[in-house]
């Protein structure tokens, strides 16, 4: 063993960088710190990571940033009143209510169906990817079948017809999605599978007796996470305009919850004379979907150099 | 061997996308026949329309009763506007196609020249322009996007028709043969009428088109830079050949394989988008009868669409599967 190696001082950048860590934690942060240091070359994509990060904030502190209450409105004195009038910043609704707290507020519910449908769909399509690929033969032949048909559907007509069963709301609304979003991550976590599936490590655990549930659980799915991390997070864009479409069909959430998309339907009528009841919502969307995009790119250039400047 | 594989796939997927709709309308809803009467129904009515329905079978025996009326073409009645729905599709599925290849036209035509020059110029102003446009393509929400250009171009310029297909005073004095309203004016040489339905299109067109572009020249730049990178380009480089010919004739022409899977693609995302572009622009689409039918619960309707939109769907991506192995000479077999 190196004893200069020994000197370092942790968490310096030569011990970060040091191609002989001492401790698995010293090559967890390391291999972390190379990633970011990557990550944080891309301008936009840094800029993607301060536009989550504000939303974040948002969402937390909603209750203390928002000076007007979201739901109920001064329907006497405030209505569609534009934007820059005294103490509405981006004017106010039909109903006398501030735009920009309902979009503060809003924040959260599409926090909600982003993080919702991720936690759905991603292990759910991690589980039948990696089986299938594990296991190969019929199993691997059925599960790609069904994964298929998923994927044969458009996303957003399929979701329609969910919801339509399910019933409109939020919940629901999140349910279709999550329901629509998984087949490709089960053909991501395939593929991965695919490529180590034979390799030597494996073979190594199965001769030292682990079940194949182990394998899977313990050796194969970790291997799958960083592919299915990036593109979970370019996905996102699509569940927050999927979540605003059905919101905007009044099939998410329903009024008078500040969502998004159902904000810019009921701001349609106003369209010709008071824009901004509509305007405002999609910018909000527009705004946060340009984010995750641009921390997709980001990260899967940081983590994936392969693909980075296609 | 390779057909047979083939017909498989269809057949299962398509066998797929009935059961997947089957179970939307049978087995999600607690109970089809309450959907259909209301609860306030008298309890007989339920049972008459339960026997109706055939819910009182054996799901597996419900389903095949299913397929056997959605491979005869019978997807029920619509509720609302108590037509087969079949016959309700095939009303509304022209003015969807027709709205849909304008977009791919627009898309294709500007979006595979953007890629091309932003994969040449690498770095450049118009790569940055090109990547914006893919960056918001895929951030936007297409119906505000649909909104703010309607107010823009039809309210404020007043360069664009209202929404909707054609003129009221149109509608009646030129009769549809094919339900491609922009291809039977110009057969009965209306120009008139042609003049009017390109007013109305061309605002939706461009929307889906804009989308559509976003997607080719995404993709074109990157299959470009992939040509370019050959040696085929540096061989001809070494011969002497123009540049130009070495972009728009060698490499252009061996992209174009690729290229047409990802037109054909995004036609079908352009049949996906028209929902909410048609619910935006009074489009008598089958998005805009999906969406109504949606609003007044009309799970006839709903899942009709649904099934006919899913098997154009599949249609599309396989018939691209199919041009890409007949375009491909390496993908031939033997």
């Amino acid at each position: 063993m190196s004893v200069v190696e020994q000197h370092l001082k942790p968490y310096s950048r030569e011990w970060l960088l040091s191609d002989r860590p001492t401790s698995r934690k010293q090559a967890r942060i390391g291999r972390a710190y190379v990633i970011w240091q990557r990550f944080a070359e891309n301008r936009l994509a840094l800029f993607g990571l301060m536009i989550i990060i504000g939303l974040l904030f948002v969402a937390a502190f909603a209750d203390v940033l928002a000076p007007h209450n979201p739901l109920q409105g001064d329907l006497r004195y405030a209505r569609l009143l534009p934007p820059g009038s005294d103490g509405y910043l981006l004017g106010t609704d039909d109903q006398g209510r501030d735009i920009l707290s309902r979009l503060i507020h809003g924040s959260r519910l599409t926090l909600l169906v982003v993080v919702l449908v991720a936690v759905i769909a991603a292990p759910v399509g991690l589980i039948v990817g990696t089986v299938s690929g594990y296991a190969g033969g019929w199993v691997d032949a059925v599960l790609m079948r069904i994964t298929d048909i998923f994927l044969a559907f458009p996303k957003l007509v399929l979701a329609l017809a969910l919801v339509a069963a399910l019933g409109p709301g939020i919940e629901n609304a999140i349910l279709a999605i999550a329901i629509t979003s998984w087949p490709p991550y089960a053909r991501i976590a395939r593929a991965e599978t695919m490529t180590f599936r034979n390799s030597e490590f494996i073979s190594a655990v199965q001769l030292m007796g682990a079940s194949p549930f182990r394998i899977v659980l313990r050796h194969v799915m970790p291997l799958c996470l960083s592919s299915l991390i990036v593109r979970v997070t370019l996905d996102m864009a699509g569940i927050i305009l999927t979540a605003a479409g059905l919101g905007f069909l009044g099939l998410g959430a329903q009024p008078p919850l500040p969502e998004w998309g159902a904000m810019i339907a009921s701001g349609r009528r106003f369209i010709l004379d008071q824009w901004w009841v509509a305007a405002m919502p999609g910018a909000a969307i527009l705004i946060v979907s340009l984010g995750f995009n641009l921390l997709g790119d980001g990260l899967r250039d940081a983590l994936d150099p392969k693909e980075a400047g296609q | 061997m390779a057909i047979l594989g083939f017909l498989l796939t269809v057949v299962t997927t398509f066998l797929g996308l009935l059961a997947v709709t089957f179970f939307i309308g049978r087995v999600i809803p607690i109970d089809p026949a309450l959907a259909i009467v209301g609860d306030r129904a008298p309890a007989h009515v339920v049972e008459r329309v339960r026997m109706e329905l055939g819910l009182h079978l054996p799901l597996w025996q419900q389903f095949w009763i299913y397929l056997k009326q959605a491979l005869s073409g019978d997807f029920g009645t619509s509720v609302l506007t108590t037509n087969p729905v079949l016959a309700d599709i095939k009303r509304v599925f022209p003015a969807t196609i027709e709205l849909a290849t304008v977009g791919t036209i627009i898309g294709a035509v500007f979006g595979v020249p953007l890629g091309v020059l932003a994969a040449v110029k690498r770095g450049s102003l118009i790569d940055q322009i090109v990547r914006v446009i893919g960056l918001i393509g895929y951030s936007v929400p297409i119906f505000w996007l649909g909104l703010l250009s309607l107010l823009l171009f039809y309210a404020k310029l007043r360069w664009v028709a209202y929404p909707g297909r054609v003129d009221i005073i149109y509608e009646y004095s030129f009769t549809p043969v094919t339900g491609f309203f922009i291809l039977d004016a110009v057969m009965q040489r209306q120009w008139d009428v042609v003049w009017d339905l390109f007013r109305h299109i061309i605002l939706p067109g461009s929307l889906l088109g804009y989308f559509s572009l976003a997607y080719i020249s995404r993709m074109t730049r990157s299959f470009m830079l992939n040509e370019l990178s050959q040696e085929y380009v540096v061989a001809a480089r070494a011969k002497g050949l123009s540049e130009a010919r070495i972009i728009w004739f060698h490499a252009l022409r061996n992209a174009a394989v690729p290229l047409v899977t990802v037109i054909a693609l995004s036609y079908a995302g352009l049949l996906e988008g028209s929902v909410l572009t048609e619910t935006i622009f009074a489009w008598p689409g089958l998005g805009l009868y999906i969406t109504n039918s949606l609003q007044n619960a009309d799970m006839n309707a709903v899942l009709g669409g649904t099934v006919v939109i899913g098997s154009v769907f599949i249609g599309i991506n396989l018939l691209s599967d199919l041009l890409y192995r007949t375009l491909d000479p390496r993908t031939r077999s033997r």
